[in-house]
């Protein structure tokens, strides 16, 4: 086996080692897959609206409902092969924003139900929800200080 | 029920299949080109709704979209920043707290309460190494 003498050299040896992540492939699985669901939360919506319901309400029987599902599939250790497959497909619609709550949540149980439940949830949610917030609160503020007209725009 | 199926707008939910989708494929790329973790991916794009949203740009796509917007983190984010907008128009100042989870309430109380119920009822299988 040759030796290898630089970091430069090593890394290139890794990626030639390592299995290459057929990119074109991924975006497609991520693509239909994504656009799936999608199309699952217009299905949703449509109904809601078709029953009468306020858009803002619509809008969140589509979360609660692909959440919930999120959940369920999560629940049955069925999520995981989806989102292998899936990748990104399954990560950006809101059903991955529920798995990275569920799933930490039912693998951490064994160490109890403050500290492992109820702390390990927001490994992956905390953040998203911390740099959510703080951005919309610097919006509103942004908002009140130019007092601009596209606050009427939304 | 067959009047819903009639009502549907089918051109709406292939604007939603297509948007929703590419938003995924920018992620996908996102994750094999530059080795972003997951979560980070999350944040960027939670940001990145809130940002648009703010500017008033977001509201296009999802008027064009529908749902192909909404479902994906970004439309949370621009939920976010559409509940701050609401809630400072008839609050002030106090709006740009109260707002944003406000908009965003049945989303993250769901997904902990769904969460917590899966982690009673469930066991995760041993992942294989």
């Amino acid at each position: 086996m040759k030796t290898l003498d630089s970091n430069k050299k090593y890394q290139n040896f890794v990626d030639e080692k390592s299995p290459n992540s057929p990119i074109l492939k991924n975006c497609f699985n991520a693509f239909w897959v994504g656009g799936l669901i999608c199309i699952i939360g217009q299905l949703i919506f449509d109904y809601c609206i078709f029953r009468g319901f306020s858009k803002d309400l619509a809008g969140s029987v589509v979360s609660i409902s692909l959440i919930f599902i999120s959940a369920f599939l999560t629940a049955l250790n069925l999520f995981n092969r989806i989102g292998k497959f899936a990748g990104a497909g399954s990560l950006i619609p809101i059903t991955g924003f529920a798995n990275s709550i569920i799933s930490p949540a039912m693998e951490y149980k064994s160490e109890g139900y403050v500290m492992g439940v109820g702390a390990k949830m927001f490994t992956v949610a905390g953040p998203v929800l911390v740099y959510g917030i703080c951005s919309s609160v610097i919006v509103g503020i942004a908002y009140l200080i130019f007092n601009t007209q596209a606050i009427l725009l939304i | 029920m067959s009047d819903f199926i009639n009502s549907i707008d089918y051109m709406m939910l292939l604007k939603a299949f297509v948007i929703g989708g590419l938003l995924c494929v920018f992620a996908q790329i996102l994750i094999d080109k530059t080795k972003l973790t997951p979560a980070r991916i999350l944040v960027l794009y939670v940001t990145l709704g809130c940002i648009l949203g703010g500017l008033g740009i977001y509201k296009y796509l999802v008027d064009f979209a529908g749902c192909g917007a909404t479902v994906p983190l970004t439309g949370f984010g621009f939920n976010l920043s559409k509940g701050v907008a609401e809630a400072i128009r008839s609050d002030g100042l106090m709006g740009a707290f109260t707002g944003g989870i406000k908009a965003c309430a049945a989303g993250i109380t769901a997904a902990i309460f769904f969460g917590y119920i899966a982690a009673l009822v469930s066991k995760p299988k041993m992942k294989k190494q």
